[in-house]
């Protein structure tokens, strides 16, 4: 009605403009958002993706098999790993079956013995890390977390294999570290990774969980500040408005995110690759001297 | 993950005298006699918080100990502020309040004459938090044992993670373990003791990896707080839930031994030490 196509390129142009500009301003408590969004892909999601004939192995060969945790051989592109994941769920079932994605330590122990298996092939190992936390429950404290937890990190950092991690939603706290110790770290570009949730951190230093938006932008957990501080060192860009709006873009940026970094760790031999990530995590951290 | 925050022992001044009441079992203890009896309370045998310095004190021999990494501190890398100010203002009163510059004193000294490296950490400074300065001084001494072929041993003391430097803080669970991985690998004997208390990130990294785990008498150990686990689950409980003695039965603790019995005992394990 009397608008010229000028003025509508024009008004699609200043749409675009501040399309792009929300998206720059994009506050670290809308990542959350976006990592937790109900429909963003998990593990499951990438298996049938990324990769092909996933062989999983099943329980700790201590007490139980723990499903907020799997693990298996699997195939991506020519290469084999033995992949590693947090579990979550897509609706209250699945959930419920898989405690959230919340592991006890039955499934940190078994993602140590997949670890060890990996060692004995020698293949790489991919872990996907999407937990909101270790699991705080009576039956996880009474078999005890925090041991399972420490037994990883310390075991994996003398595997004698190539260790890929990759957060693709919640990397929340101990609980996403225990699979989390590796020669390469990356981040899909709308999740999270933090020492306590953004509402537990609220909750203590501002004495209200309703602080958590402050609380999520103090703690620097996006992974753009997170590869500024050196503690992750690659992000993967989602497509869109987050992995949720493309599965088919972000599984194909994750395939190939995966199979350039083994590559290049490929390289390396047992020495180098353990002395390395010695070194990797030494350099980690900030203080004054 | 540093949920545990609040203090364990009251001090009061009256007009005259100073007494302690001892948080456990509430009966009110001479100040004298507290400290004469290592803060542990002679009634029920609470073991009250002591610092680093205290303990190197009790354990070393005299004149032993040497001090190494003390150059260290925090770094407010990320600019935190929270309700009450900055992390910066925060670690600087710590600082001046205990005239120590992180959460843990290391070095090396001698036990009833056997050498052995040692990281003490103190729950007066940041709740005896885990930050980047604290990872960095725990990974320098596992550093140093490695170096010199000799035994480590670690006193915790924490409420887990420093919040306050974001994942900083959570990497130094991963830093902190891949030092006691490489003193795994070359054979290095490794202690660690566990006090009250010993929570969240640092329960879940170095504090429960010693090749002996020792603790004190009702140290509170644990990796997720109470509070959250009654959520969780919905029910109450019980009283000894997450104890020094409640993880003993479970089958974590190797030992739990009275701090006067403390030097005598690590001299005895570490005199097995064969090379």
């Amino acid at each position: 009605m009397g608008l010229s196509d000028k003025s509508v390129m024009e008004l699609e142009d200043v749409a675009l403009k501040e399309k792009k500009k929300s998206k720059k301003e994009q506050l670290p408590w809308d990542v959350v958002q976006i990592s937790r969004h109900p429909n963003r892909p998990i593990l499951q999601d990438y298996l049938s993706r990324v990769f092909d004939n996933f062989i999983e192995f099943h329980g700790d060969r201590f007490f139980s098999d723990d499903k907020a945790m799997i693990g298996g051989f699997a195939r991506i592109g020519n290469q084999k790993v033995m992949l590693i994941g947090h579990n979550k769920g897509k609706n209250t079932v699945e959930n419920i079956e898989r405690n959230f994605g919340m592991a006890k330590p039955d499934g940190y122990r078994k993602a140590l013995r997949l670890m060890k298996l990996a060692e004995r092939f020698n293949v790489p190992i991919v872990t996907f890390i999407d937990t909101p936390g270790a699991f705080p429950g009576l039956e996880a404290e009474e078999r005890g977390q925090a041991e399972a937890i420490a037994k990883n990190l310390t075991e994996m950092a003398s595997i004698e294999v190539p260790i890929v991690c990759l957060v693709i939603g919640e990397g929340g706290s101990g609980g996403a570290l225990g699979i989390g110790v590796g020669d390469r770290i990356l981040m899909l570009s709308n999740s999270i990774y933090s020492v306590i949730s953004p509402e537990g951190c609220a909750s203590i230093l501002w004495r209200d969980a309703k602080f958590a938006p402050d609380a999520a932008a103090a703690m620097n957990i996006t992974a753009k500040a997170l590869h500024h501080h050196g503690v992750i060192d690659e992000i993967i860009k989602e497509p869109g408005e987050g992995a949720h709006s493309d599965y088919e873009t972000t599984a194909r940026d994750v395939k190939e995110a995966i199979i350039k970094n083994l590559k290049s760790l490929s390289r390396l031999s047992n020495e180098e690759l353990i002395q390395k990530r010695f070194e990797k995590y030494s350099g980690i951290g900030k203080f004054s001297i | 993950m540093a949920w545990y925050t609040e203090p364990t022992v009251e001090k009061k001044t009256t007009q005259k005298k100073l007494w302690v009441k001892c948080k456990k079992c509430n009966s009110h203890i001479y100040e004298s006699e507290w400290i004469e009896n290592l803060n542990v309370c002679p009634n029920c045998n609470y073991h009250g918080s002591i610092t680093s310095y205290e303990r190197i004190n009790l354990i070393f021999d005299e004149n032993s100990f040497v001090e190494l990494f003390d150059n260290i501190s925090p770094k407010d890398s990320l600019k935190f502020n929270d309700l009450k100010g900055s992390y910066k203002d925060k670690y600087e009163t710590a600082i001046k309040k205990t005239g120590i510059s992180e959460s843990v004193v290391t070095g090396y000294g001698k036990i009833n004459g056997i050498p052995a490296v040692v990281a003490v950490m103190d729950f007066r400074f940041l709740g005896g938090s885990l930050g980047s300065g604290t990872g960095e001084k725990i990974l320098q001494a596992s550093n140093y044992a490695y170096d010199n072929n000799l035994p480590y041993i670690v006193f915790s003391a924490s409420g887990g993670a420093r919040m306050q430097e974001g994942a900083l803080s959570l990497m130094q669970m991963a830093k902190t373990c891949a030092g006691v991985a490489r003193l795994n690998k070359k054979n290095i004997p490794y202690i660690s003791v566990l006090t009250n208390p010993t929570t969240g990130g640092v329960s879940a990294s170095f504090a429960m990896m010693g090749d002996v785990n020792i603790a004190e008498p009702g140290a509170l150990i644990a990796f997720a707080g109470r509070r959250v686990i009654e959520q969780t689950i919905g029910e109450k409980l019980p009283d000894d839930f997450q104890t020094s003695e409640y993880l003993q039965d479970h089958g974590f603790v190797d030992s739990i031994v009275d701090r006067k019995d403390m030097k005598n005992y690590l001299s005895n394990i570490l005199s097995y030490y064969n090379r």
